[in-house]
């Protein structure tokens, strides 16, 4: 398949009391069109900031992004909007990302406005079709979206993100604010869609079990960089990085076929103002050599059985 | 359980305004074991954990019936001066976000020892000592130089050590955690309950651990007991639960989880929601969603069946 996106030696700090957040600090991945790339990691890892950032919801302080073979790190705010008919994204919280003073109808169509598409009649009958792809009733349009649960909230908030028939969907922590059991219909929402219309997805979040059902490949961020990247069976059955395996290793499991040898990490994630020299993770990696604090081991390609690999860890 | 239940909860019902909340709960946890009370938003469970403490706010929240009896004692009889005697001492708890719990204008050092000056009488000086070694216990090194810090200094993981710290300050006989991990990290998740794990050894501590989190209770909890829309449904040690499911409910739960499923794979869901407390018929209140369901099923009340694998079902798996 052709490359959809690709994202080079990006780079997205924040200034923060007189201090420097690399929040994402050097980042590369490509993502084929149709295909579905998880982005996994915990809080701070930079997972949401490198979504927005692909956006250009928050610009990139440095590197390239190319989105069907242009780079839109250079387009101006208008040239940008019009590209964003491609780009998508739906956010965790449906209640704070839907205007509660519009209609659903209202918020679904609102895209085909802006981007001046059809007339009042077609938009009409596309909001009515979308609806009914997101499994919403018929009568939903003419209502509030208070009136509806958090799963159907994230039902509306995929219908406007789908109106426009973007190639990239960015899904940000899309099911984590939902119970078990909408989860799972959410989840094959979003699976079923993609199949359906042929869409390519960054899927971020922090559960590793969303993730694997979801993924075709898998990047392990954390403090700002990608640590491991490779298809999800890779990933899961013989993770790499020693902090993917810790990462892997931390998650209960009601099967206890499934539960692996935990390995406890000490402290927590350091603070992204001031990073450990080398390998971020050098501080907590049971692993650690002298030279990991010193040089900043880069993503190389690792062949395997089941294909490449890419790990940013000295070990290998 | 052959001795004497540490925490008997027997037939309690619990209504906010009109709407009733709990019905016909009834549970027990032995001395130093650890129940696990999981359900979705809703169901219940934190409701519970508030009612064992009478800490729900009155009104609207109203007892109906039932009793909590802690160490032989109800604590519905209690006067607030006794609950105030109890809360602290010999039970502990702590919540989901260490933040708000947290009072952010004293340190942590004089958070953790009002609860040893109120409970034990310390004075401030042996309350100082005291909480340096708890702060040790829970994980917060250096700890002399950790007293004087504010929560929001600390990070999240650090504040949840604290708020343990606090809990256990008295060495409680009971701990109940009301979504303990919920807003860590899975990485420091396991670093959480893999000292609550220890101390609760230690300590000879039981724990009432109230979570959403399926997998934390397969791992952490002795028993589990099932919560749907304001009752208990299903109760049993937790590796014949997870093994064994027999209630449709936990059983449709556990399906869902796309831990439980090959990658890829379509989710089985369970359909439509919950209803609300006026929607509630006569029966099972699971069995409109419930795929098993059979006539009786929305007309009579399944009655909870005996330990050790307790459950309301007619149509069991």
């Amino acid at each position: 398949m052709s490359t959809l996106l690709e994202v080079t030696d990006v780079a997205t700090y924040y200034a923060a009391q007189g201090a420097t957040i690399r929040a994402v600090d050097g980042v590369s991945f490509t993502l084929a069109g149709g295909e579905v790339l998880g982005i996994v990691g915990e809080s701070g890892c930079g997972k949401s900031t490198l979504g927005r950032t692909v956006l250009r919801l928050v610009e990139p302080t440095a590197g390239s992004i190319r989105f069907l073979g242009e780079d839109i790190t250079k387009l101006d705010r208008r040239a940008m909007v019009r590209r964003r008919r491609n780009m998508q994204v739906v956010f965790q919280d449906p209640f704070g990302s839907l205007n509660p003073r519009h209609r659903v109808g209202e918020i679904v169509v609102e895209p085909l406005e802006v981007h001046g598409i059809g007339d009042a009649r077609s938009r009409e009958a596309r909001v009515s079709e979308l609806l009914a792809l997101v499994g919403l009733p018929p009568d939903a349009a003419g209502r509030y979206p208070h009136e509806f649960s958090g799963g159907q909230r994230q039902r509306i908030a995929i219908a406007r993100a789908l109106v426009l028939e973007p190639k990239l969907l960015i899904a940000d922590e899309p099911v984590s604010a939902l119970d078990v059991s909408i989860q799972s219909q959410i989840i094959n929402l979003l699976a079923e869609l993609r199949v359906r219309l042929g869409l390519a997805m960054l899927f971020i979040s922090h559960d590793l079990s969303v993730i694997r059902h979801v993924s075709d490949r898998i990047a392990v961020m954390y403090l700002g960089r990608i640590v491991e990247i490779a298809s999800t069976s890779e990933i899961f059955d013989s993770p790499s990085h020693p902090y993917t395996q810790a990462l892997l290793s931390a998650v209960p499991h009601t099967d206890p076929a499934r539960r692996r040898e935990r390995i406890l990490l000490s402290g927590e994630m350091p603070d992204p103002a001031h990073p450990p020299s080398g390998c971020a993770f050098h501080t907590r990696c049971r692993h650690a050599m002298p030279r990991c604090s010193g040089g900043r081991p880069l993503l190389t390609s690792r062949p395997t059985q089941a294909g490449p690999r890419e790990v940013a860890c000295y070990l290998y | 359980m052959s001795e004497a239940p540490l925490l008997a909860v027997e037939n309690l019902s619990v209504a906010m305004g009109a709407t009733p909340v709990l019905e016909d709960v009834s549970f027990q946890i032995a001395p130093g074991e650890t129940l696990g009370l999981v359900g979705e938003s809703g169901c219940g469970k934190s409701v519970t954990a508030l009612s064992v403490m009478r800490l729900l706010p009155n009104p609207p929240g109203k007892f109906l019936g039932g009793r909590i009896l802690f160490d032989g004692t109800d604590m519905l009889s209690l006067d607030i001066a006794a609950l105030r005697a109890i809360r602290g001492d010999r039970i502990g708890m702590i919540f989901q976000e260490p933040m708000t719990s947290l009072n952010p204008v004293y340190t942590i050092g004089d958070q953790i020892g009002e609860s040893l000056i109120v409970h034990r009488g310390m004075n401030g000086s042996a309350a100082r000592t005291e909480t340096a070694k708890l702060l040790d216990l829970v994980g917060i090194p250096a700890a002399r130089n950790q007293l004087d810090r504010y929560p929001h200094e600390l990070s999240g993981g650090q504040r949840q050590r604290v708020m343990i710290a606090i809990a256990l300050a008295c060495r409680p006989k009971l701990l109940i955690a009301d979504e303990p991990t919920t807003a860590l990290d899975v990485t420091v998740q396991a670093q959480i309950l893999d000292l609550i794990g220890r101390l609760r050894v230690e300590l000879g501590m039981a724990v009432l651990l109230i979570t959403h989190d399926l997998g934390v209770v397969a791992e952490f909890c002795d028993r589990v007991a099932v919560m749907y829309a304001g009752r208990i449904v299903e109760e049993a040690p937790s590796a014949e639960l997870f093994r064994n499911p027999r209630h449709r409910y936990t059983e449709a739960l556990l399906h869902t989880m796309p831990a439980a499923n090959p990658p890829g794979r379509k989710l089985p869901s369970i359909s439509g929601t919950v209803p609300a407390p006026a929607d509630r018929g006569a029966g099972c209140i699971f069995a409109a969603r419930c795929r098993f369901a059979i006539p009786r099923c929305s007309t009579d009340l399944p009655p909870l069946t005996e330990p050790p694998h307790r459950l309301r079902c007619w149509n069991p798996a």
